[in-house]
């Protein structure tokens, strides 16, 4: 009777909790959640949190008292040690040990700190956590110049709020273009424009090789190739990594994540991983990999609710993705990334759009702007595996809905 | 108190219709709608709904 461990109370530990009681488990369940607070949600971290003029944007998950009332124990503000695998036990920091029927770890990624020097100096952020979050809330209101390092999805929304406040904004993306790892060079080049045009200056090619102080606060940027830029906060936004160590020390099999089966359970058949930090192989997406995002974390969770209540499931979910930036929508369903040939479906609005990405002839990721009925659509469609030509996709008479149709009818026959 | 949907911020996540079936639903662009009917603000799977949205589309107000 000692339940069900789960380290890490973000989005998957939080899901997973709530849906194992909604499949009837019954032991007990505890989150240990290194953060003091309750869980609670990380997308309006770089978003509307810091926009919000009432500052009391209250994040967690559920009301207090709901996961008591759910029979789930929360320890918050509580790190886990180490996990004795032969004990079947988790030894907290304090030295308690929590014993475990199952042990999942949720434990997610952490932001991924710049080499440079000057990145202790005060004024020099990453946002990941709530704390993180409130601290630029409050830096925000009286901050001048503003440079994000990083031109991915947290760094460019981030870079939306600050200039929406009123900061002068500066992203610096290292590479040729933004969102290189995550978008095509249409939808890349359209929100570079329209960042531009809402007041957030883009510069590509642009590497800091120094932060630069008076004092321990930021005042600058330096540039490889010598120029400068002015900078009372500097936010860095070049990635994450994944919280692997409780895992590495307990002597499971570590890649780039923790390596799960299509189950999602770890090389010890009582351990787990879910969310951001489980390393494995998506049906979407060519050889292995780690999934950031919302959908991942939920559906997973609720995947393993059903293996570990007695249903032994497979976690096959198409990956879809979102982010606001730039007063825009932007949505994916898929994973595009090594993607061989990609072709613009255009609207008469050339603000709304989606692009459709092929590797090696077959579609594997649809993205959109502004556009949810495709977005939905392509949900549908590459969850059903099906697959449109490439010659197609700019047709205007091209029908989602009606290949959709036409699948499923197939399938009823 | 009413139920406010700021339908631009959707993203189809879907985690309303799980707090609040009976509540919420989603069209066919998987954007949250109104089942028909009338609504307890109030009640505790709404304001499960409100919070459990990633994108904070879901409000009550007077």
């Amino acid at each position: 009777m000692n339940g069900i461990v789960i380290v890490g109370g973000g989005q998957a530990g939080h899901q997973l909790a709530v849906s194992l009681r909604a499949e009837g488990y019954d032991r007990p369940i505890t989150i240990v959640e290194a953060e003091p607070q309750l869980p609670y949600q990380r997308p309006p971290l770089s978003k509307d949190f810091l926009t919000a003029n009432d500052g009391t944007l209250d994040l967690a998950f559920v009301e207090l008292g709901q996961y008591a009332e759910d029979r789930i124990e929360v320890l918050a503000g509580v790190r886990v040690a180490l996990i004795d695998r032969a004990h079947r036990e988790v030894v907290l920091d304090s030295g308690r040990r929590l014993a475990y029927d199952q042990l999942v770890l949720a434990t997610g990624a952490r932001a991924r700190r710049p080499g440079v020097r000057g990145s202790t100096l005060d004024g020099v952020h990453t946002l990941r956590s709530l704390a993180d979050a409130q601290r630029l809330r409050t830096k925000l209101s009286h901050v001048a110049n503003v440079v994000v390092v990083g031109g991915g999805f947290i760094g460019l929304e981030f870079a939306s709020s600050a200039a929406q406040i009123g900061s002068r904004v500066i992203v610096l993306e290292s590479g040729p273009r933004i969102l290189r790892r995550s978008v095509s060079t249409h939808a890349a080049e359209f929100l570079t424009s329209e960042h531009i045009a809402h007041g957030v200056a883009i510069e590509t090619h642009a590497v800091p090789t120094e932060f630069l102080g008076r004092n321990v606060n930021v005042t600058g940027v330096r540039l490889e190739g010598g120029s400068t830029l002015a900078a009372d906060l500097v936010v860095v936004g070049i990635g994450v990594e994944p919280n692997v160590e409780l895992a590495t020390d307990a002597g499971l099999e570590v890649d780039q994540g923790v390596v799960v089966d299509e189950q999602l359970r770890s090389s010890d058949d009582r351990i787990y991983a879910i969310g951001d930090v489980a390393w494995f192989k998506s049906d979407f997406a060519p050889g292995r990999g780690r999934v950031e995002s919302v959908q991942n974390a939920v559906d997973q969770a609720r995947c393993l609710a059903r293996t570990l209540t007695g249903v032994p499931t497979g976690y096959h979910d198409l990956p879809w993705f979102w982010s606001q930036q730039a007063g825009h929508r932007l949505q994916i369903a898929g994973i595009s990334t090594a993607a061989d040939a990609v072709r613009l479906r255009p609207t008469e609005d050339p603000s709304k759009f989606s692009v459709f990405c092929y590797r090696a002839d077959r579609l594997v990721a649809i993205e959109s702007v502004d556009q949810p009925r495709i977005h939905m659509q392509a949900r549908r469609l590459l969850a059903a595996r099906i697959s449109i030509p490439i010659e197609r996709v700019a047709e205007p008479e091209l029908d989602l809905a009606a290949e959709l149709e036409a699948h499923e009818g197939l399938l009823a026959r | 108190m009413q139920i406010q949907l700021d339908h631009a911020k959707c993203v189809a996540s879907g985690q309303c219709v799980q707090a609040a079936p009976h509540v919420f639903d989603q069209d066919d662009d998987g954007i949250v709608t109104l089942v028909p009917g009338n609504h307890d603000a109030e009640s505790t799977a709404v304001k499960l709904a409100v919070r459990v949205c990633p994108t904070r589309v879901i409000s009550v107000a007077e």
